[in-house]
Order: C-alpha cells, then structure tokens, then sequence
C-alpha cells in the first residue's frame, strides 16, 4: 500500500465519520461538498472532515481508494457510503441516522 | 467542453439498455444537471452499485468534464 493510501485508510478507521470534501464545513466551497455538510448537521453525529482542496495527494488517491469519481466522499465506520446524492437519498427515507444508529455513531456535542 | 443532455442520455443508455433518463438542467447553463435514471440493471444492487453503473456508462468523464450531474437511481417496477 502506497504512503497516502496508508493516511486515508488510517482517517476512517480512526474517526466514525469522515467526509472528504472541498472546502471546510464552515467554508464549502463547491454546493455538493456543501449539500454534505448539511445533510451531516442534520443528521447531529461528530465528524472529521478532510479538505481535499488543502491535500493534492488525497485530492486524487480517495477517487481509486474509493472507487467513486468525485467529492465529497462519507466513509462511517471505515465503510463507504456514498457521495452526497446518496447522502440525500438515504437521509430523505431516514437511512443515514437509522446506518449512524447502528454502527453506534456518537451524536455531536 | 460541457456534455450535452443528448450525449448524457446516449452515453447512459448505451451501457443500460431498456433504462429510462431523466435530465434537468439544474441551473440554466447546459453544464449543471440532474439525472434521474431507472434501469432494470440496478436491481438488487446497493445505491453505490447503481451509481457506479452510471458513472462507468458516462466513462470516466464524471469528475472531469462533467463536474455537476447530480444522480438519482431508480429500480423500475
């Protein structure tokens, strides 16, 4: 395993919830980094977040680590969950907080 | 070069015959769409599985010259 696939597979094993994305929660800078960070506001659990704009290295190995070709990425759990249309899909028929329930993610403080 | 909503729908349906697009244009400016995609292909599949079917029927061009295509997936009855 290459050194930055070692960094990100290290970020979501050791935090619940990771979302990769461009910007910052409270500076998104692209609407479906933005759109992600919402979704997880609602949702209320703890997360890391990792701008990848910040991160030229992680910028381009997440989309093979992956297997997904763009960002915001959300790992819980060290699992992939999806990009942020799947966030929506799964928040909307309340999937995200019953997947966050069961994998015992802590709500944010 | 932006896609087209045409050469979206054609790329799409080329990989998953028997599907049906629906395209929005989410801003008015040709570039930024939505995609709702129903295909008999995505059944019994997880979301990631069926959003990975179209992205690979868009080959490689999501994330590049596509940067905005939100995508809804949709079992048909």
């Amino acid at each position: 395993m290459t050194d930055v696939n070692s960094r990100i597979s290290d970020l979501v094993i050791s935090n619940d919830v990771v979302l990769f994305m461009k910007g910052t929660p409270l500076f998104p800078q692209c609407g479906f980094s933005s759109r992600a960070v919402a979704i997880l506001d609602h949702v209320g659990v703890a997360y890391e977040s990792v701008d990848v704009l910040q991160d030229m290295e992680i910028r381009q190995a997440i989309k093979s680590f992956s297997d997904w070709p763009t960002i915001p990425q959300l790992y819980v759990k060290g699992e992939f969950v999806g990009g942020s249309d799947i966030m929506m899909e799964m928040f909307e028929a309340g999937e995200l907080q019953q997947l966050m329930d069961q994998k015992g993610v802590v709500k944010a403080g | 070069m932006p896609m087209t909503a045409a050469a979206i729908e054609a790329a799409i349906l080329t990989a998953l015959p028997g599907a049906t697009v629906e395209l929005t244009d989410l801003a008015g400016d040709n570039d930024h769409w939505a995609a709702t995609v129903a295909a008999p292909q995505f059944a019994g599949l997880t979301r990631v599985a069926q959003h990975k079917l179209v992205y690979a029927a868009l080959g490689g061009r999501m994330g590049g010259e596509l940067h905005a295509l939100q995508v809804t997936t949709v079992v048909p009855n």
